[in-house]
């Protein structure tokens, strides 16, 4: 038995990545809770929002290498966030004009936005394959390891080593960054609180004086901004792949929907809860267990309650579970 | 001044409001009574923007406002109650008065981050009218409450409030007696007389309690099947035969017979 080299192990395979994808998800998942608070309908753009926005930041990161602006330690990703998000945003307004606006107008159900939605995901989806491709883009630069896991090894003397990237540490860090000014606008700012308001009840918003479409208009701005920020932190964690991001589609809207639709905290436990259980079912808990178990009950196999193949499987049977006990989902969101 | 000229709403094939022409003047408390479905909750909400008329005209002061949204009358002065209390239930009652005056510098993104002290003062100003707005309604202590949980008659009183945080011109109330207790009630009639008088508040009161109205009102429009029946004093009102038919019944007409005799 060996209980230090086990939970290192664990830390290593388990804890840290679904730490780090728990914070893209939530980020994720936040945006699309946000649009359904305020616009009433599941925006299926949304993957292919942070895939586009991505792009974009990869694109204005080589502008960056070419001329040779660097950010140090840290990925020059950060340093194109902002006009990625500026781009992606501006994008949006204007899909809102153009398109969200004139279904709004007809007061459309929201089952039509949804369909809408998807018909911009596609489009999306286009845009974004034709300027950058379908290839697989790394774009990570700077420093590679907060920990080594060699340099661990031989500092510990432990079997086990240790890795913390230092993209994931970054995502860590810029999701909480990001929920903390998150919550404080829309609990502390007047911007904030009419957005809330809106979410609560429109028609009292709209007899206050509150300007819809600015409501509007400010929600698009931030779904793009965590949109961005999201992809951007996915895409530096693992690569940059159009399609994955139109996958993760699904494990987003399960922690969204998890955590309750419109409720933002929602949207962040759902995100965890997601990642946490998806990394735990596709995880082989052989080397863990040979750790913890006595040699005589260490497994034969990898002892892997699902092969990765089905890691989008996981998404679907949480939502069911918690969808059968909570329909609001754990944090009482509007009713699906 | 309002005028409402032969405005029809129409559900499908259902006549909510049926070619209603109505004059409410400035500076006046105007009643609207009228039987359940009459079509005087539709005729307040088409008013107010809510939603649009299948015919017919409102003009505020010379300007054509029929349809505009709600938030833009909001603007020109012209509030509203809901029949069915509405609140931001997760919000506190200090908090849903602070919603109200909209327009506020704190609103944009930009002045959010750049302007935090002058909205700092705004805001301290803003949570001292709505702590007055809550002394004057008498429900100080519920400041801090969730909206979500106040009863229904404290409901009422909020959504009163709210039209207090801002100088309305015109405000249309649609019962905020109703499930209000009598004492209350006389403090909401009070309050409607002193906005009036001290504030200059126009009002459009619709409500069922002929008593209220009678202490109030003058002129008492009355609505039936979606059309105007009558107009003029609250007396002549509780007096005209076709009033009485529609609404009031035989029993209110003995009692002011009955008093006028005696
Ligand atoms: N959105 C709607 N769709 C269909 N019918 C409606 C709608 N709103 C109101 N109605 C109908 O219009 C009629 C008038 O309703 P309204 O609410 O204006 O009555 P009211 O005079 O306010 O009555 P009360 O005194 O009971 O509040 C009713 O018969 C109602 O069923
Ligand atoms: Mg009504």
């Amino acid at each position: 038995m060996d209980f230090l080299n086990a939970i290192v192990a664990l830390l290593n395979f388990v804890v840290i990545p679904a730490t780090s994808y728990g914070a893209q998800l939530a980020l994720g998942a936040l945006g699309v809770t946000l649009i359904y608070g305020i616009l009433r309908f599941s925006n299926f753009a949304h993957g292919d929002t942070m895939a586009f926005g991505t792009a974009m930041v990869i694109l204005v990161t080589w502008a960056f290498q070419s001329v040779g602006i660097h950010f140090g330690p840290l990925p020059t990703a950060l340093l194109a966030l902002p006009f990625g998000i500026a781009i992606t945003a501006a994008l949006v307004l204007a899909t809102d004009k153009a398109v969200y606006r004139f279904y709004r107008r007809q007061k459309a159900a929201p089952v039509i936005l949804v369909i809408v939605s998807m018909g911009v995901m596609f489009i999306m989806n286009g845009v974004t394959r034709f300027i950058i491709g379908v290839g697989e883009i790394r774009f990570d630069d700077g420093g590679r390891f907060i920990v080594n896991a060699n340099e661990f090894k031989k500092a510990t003397g432990l079997a086990e080593g240790l890795a913390f990237r230092s993209t994931q540490g970054l995502t860590i860090l810029t999701a909480i960054i990001v929920v903390a000014a998150l919550f404080w606008f829309l609990n502390k700012t007047r911007t904030g609180k009419s957005m809330r308001a809106y979410s609560d009840n429109e028609d009292l918003a709209l007899l206050s004086g509150i300007n819809p479409e600015r409501v509007v208009a400010v929600t698009w701005i931030i779904a793009a901004g965590l949109a961005v920020i999201a992809g951007t932190l996915y895409g530096l964690d693992k690569s940059f792949k159009a399609f994955n991001y139109f996958q993760l589609l699904l494990p987003i809207f399960a922690s969204a929907i998890v955590g309750g639709l419109g409720s933002p905290l929602g949207a962040i436990a759902g995100g965890f809860l997601i990642a946490f259980t998806e990394v735990g079912f596709t995880y082989a808990w052989k080397k863990v267990a040979t750790y913890v178990l006595p040699d005589a009950l260490a497994p034969d196999g990898l002892a892997q309650l699902l092969s990765t193949d089905y890691k989008f499987a996981v998404s679907f049977a949480i939502l069911v579970i918690v969808l059968l006990f909570k329909p609001t989902g754990l944090f009482k969101g509007k009713a699906v | 001044m309002i005028v409402v000229e032969g405005l029809h709403k129409h559900f499908g094939g259902f006549r909510a409001v049926d070619g209603a022409s109505i004059e409410i003047a400035t500076g006046s408390i105007t009643g609207l009574i009228g039987p359940n479905g009459a079509g005087k909750s539709t005729l307040f909400n088409v008013i107010a923007g809510v939603y649009q008329p299948t015919a017919g005209r409102v003009i505020m002061d010379g300007e054509d406002i029929t349809g505009l949204p709600p938030h833009d009358l909001f603007h020109k002065g012209l509030l509203r109650t809901f029949q069915i209390a509405h609140e931001f239930s997760s919000m506190t009652v200090r908090e849903n008065l602070m919603m109200v005056p909209a327009g506020q510098l704190g609103e944009t993104l930009w002045n959010t981050w750049f302007h935090r002290g002058r909205i700092a003062r705004e805001e301290a100003e803003l949570a001292k009218k709505a702590d007055d707005v809550l002394d004057f309604l008498t429900i100080s202590h519920l400041a801090d409450e969730r909206a979500g949980n106040l009863s229904g008659g404290q409901k009422k009183l909020l959504e009163l409030g709210r039209t207090m945080m801002v100088d309305a011109k015109i405000v249309f109330l649609d019962e905020v007696g109703a499930g209000v207790n009598r004492t209350l009630l006389n403090t909401i009639g009070d309050a409607i007389v002193r906005l009036n008088k001290e504030r200059g508040y126009t009002f459009c009161v619709i409500e069922h309690d002929m008593d209220f109205i009678g202490r109030l009102c003058d002129p008492v429009i009355v609505m039936a099947e979606g059309k105007v029946l009558a107009k003029g004093s609250a007396d002549s009102i509780m007096q005209n035969e076709a009033v009485i038919e529609a609404y009031l019944g035989r029993g209110l007409k003995n009692k002011a017979k009955a008093e006028a005799e005696a």
